[in-house]
């Protein structure tokens, strides 16, 4: 199992043979495999996609299956991407609001 | 009965077990459908296939005892290339005068299919009874742990307990624990004795039985704890922070509380009824399924002329039921339409598909939903998570404003009226609903479906009146 100490997703399987898929992750570079969803990339490194509108407090997706819309997270030019039905790409910016945003 | 199939245009939405069987029993006809699916490969949530570079592990891994079935089902959707319209990422939003409306989920691109047939083969979710601390990152239901592993090989933590009732819930557990991942305990709202008085219904299905009862001795053989016949209190975690630490449930008159860092939980699953809502099909309440569905003859017609209805879409029998129900979906449209087709196969298929509404009861007396969840519920507790509405709040609304209709009570409250539509809150906001006004479920009705059925960017939604 590969773990990152705040990640909220663990690797447990697939972890060989992938490419590197270069992104930001609040402000700072981050790295995740090809094949991985937006949600992957992210919580494989930190433990929130977003905050939710009306608590405020953070929120990590649900349903893991494009029905909950619980797992948007921002793009740095503000587009809203669903994270578990979108796969990173290169060069993609994403917030999470985790630094209190 | 004077078309001939040059004029039938045929669409079929979603490629799990049911749309893959009706699109091929199409094609097998002569006809070239459009198979419209929201996933980048078809199979379903239960089929589905990981992305094309995570190929380490083999179907066996992948699908465990269904393995045989996930690959039959892939293959032949493989084999229709070149003889479909396939339209993966996809997601059909809107459904009005026999055309569909869908969104390119990787272009954001929207288009207009029309169809002169439909079969609607939408699957199902999880259904969620939601739990004090459910909001937590890091927890998930049981599907969404299940997807997480399969598809992008990944566990949802390092240390999980596997909350709630229904067959998903040893089968997942089971998945992880093979997967190397510690499994804290299993905690089952049903009881021991509630899976006993089933036996005799599920003995109905031996091999599906004998592979619930697998999973279930391979995990205490193993060492992960079984609870039965518990109540789930909460998730416990820092909120703010934003992390799992535990879980707390009632044990007879005991509390306990277990350490982990992520939970998965569930109670069966809930169809997507909403396509079939905003074609105008009608609606009845299914006591098996606790639910309003689209009604269906034992072909797959529904009360619309030229849409069918088939898979887990329509009520929740399965993943081989959705074969069958597919395949004699397909069937019925050609017959409708003056193919000649195999009416022996067809017999066949109904008499299947009738065979396993037994198993169906034998699960749901196996895996009851907790009929006490609402009364426990409380006041605090958050039932919409889009839109943060709590218990508390859809009882003073029911109490003050006297709403005893769920499309009332979401024109008050705002439940149901989040992103999700009410996918991920409406089974318990029905149930609070029931409780207080002391209604039967099935007087409380049904969340109305409305377009965009899922979040699409706002500059493809047409104006009002604007038509096509």
């Amino acid at each position: 199992m590969t773990t990152t100490p705040n990640a909220l997703l663990h690797r447990v399987a697939e972890t060989t043979g992938r490419e590197a898929v270069h992104f930001t992750l609040d402000g700072a570079p981050a790295s995740a495999l090809s094949g991985d969803t937006v949600l992957t990339a992210v919580l494989t490194q930190c433990a929130q996609l977003r905050r939710n509108e009306f608590s405020g407090l953070p929120r990590a997706g649900f349903c893991m299956m494009g029905a909950c819309q619980d797992c948007w997270i921002s793009t740095g030019e503000g587009e809203r991407l669903r994270a578990c039905s979108t796969f990173i790409a290169h060069g993609m910016a994403l917030v999470t609001g985790k630094n209190g945003a | 009965m004077t078309t001939t199939t040059g004029e039938l245009r045929p669409v079929v939405v979603g490629a799990g077990p049911a749309g893959v069987r009706a699109a091929q029993t199409l094609v097998a006809h002569g006809l070239r459908p459009v198979v419209i699916d929201e996933a980048p490969r078809a199979g379903g949530q239960i089929y589905r296939r990981p992305p094309a570079g995570l190929a380490q592990r083999t179907a066996r891994t992948l699908y465990g005892f269904e393995s045989k079935r996930a690959d039959a089902l892939h293959q032949a959707f493989d084999a229709l290339q070149g003889r479909i319209d396939h339209r993966p990422d996809s997601l059909v939003w809107n459904a009005q005068d026999h055309q569909l409306d869908v969104l390119h989920n990787p272009t954001r691109g929207t288009s207009r299919v029309p169809y002169s047939h439909l079969v609607v083969a939408t699957g199902a979710t999880d259904r969620v009874l939601p739990v004090p601390g459910w909001t937590l990152p890091g927890v998930y239901t049981l599907g969404g742990a299940q997807v997480a592993l399969k598809f992008q090989g990944c566990a949802i933590g390092r240390r999980v307990v596997f909350m709630g009732t229904g067959p998903l819930l040893y089968l997942v557990a089971y998945q992880y624990a093979k997967a190397g991942v510690q499994v804290a305990a299993v905690l089952d709202t049903a009881r021991l004795a509630d899976q006993l008085a089933a036996t005799p219904a599920m003995l109905s299905q031996p091999a599906v039985f004998a592979k619930g009862v697998y999973y279930v001795g391979w995990l205490r053989a193993h060492g992960v704890a079984l609870h039965g016949g518990v109540r789930p209190l909460r998730v416990l975690g820092d909120e703010a922070q934003g992390r799992v630490t535990g879980v707390a449930w009632q044990d007879g008159n005991e509390e306990r509380m277990l350490a982990c860092d992520a939970v998965g939980f569930g109670y069966a699953l809930r169809s997507e009824t909403q396509l079939a809502d905003l074609l105008g099909c009608r609606f009845d309440y299914a006591p098996l399924h606790r639910a309003h569905l689209p009604v269906r003859d034992a072909a797959g017609r529904a009360s619309v002329e030229g849409v069918y209805l088939a898979g887990d879409g329509a009520g929740i029998m399965g993943a081989d039921a959705a074969e069958w129900a597919g395949e004699r979906a397909a069937l019925a449209l050609l017959s409708d339409n003056g193919v000649a087709v195999d009416t022996a196969r067809a017999a066949e298929l109904e008499r299947r598909l009738d065979r396993i509404t037994g198993f169906r009861h034998g699960l749901e007396r196996a895996f009851p939903v907790p009929g006490d969840w609402a009364a426990h519920a409380p006041d605090e507790l958050v039932i919409c998570r889009c839109e943060n509405v709590t218990a508390g709040s859809l009882r003073r609304t029911i109490a003050d404003a006297g709403a005893s209709e769920m499309n009332r009570l979401k024109a008050l409250s705002r439940v149901g009226m989040g992103r999700c539509q009410g996918r991920m809150c409406g089974v318990a906001a029905a149930e609070i609903l029931a409780h207080a006004t002391q209604q039967p479920l099935q007087q409380v009705g049904r969340l109305r479906g409305q377009a965009p059925i899922k979040p699409i960017p706002i500059r493809l939604v047409p104006a009002e009146g604007a038509g096509a």
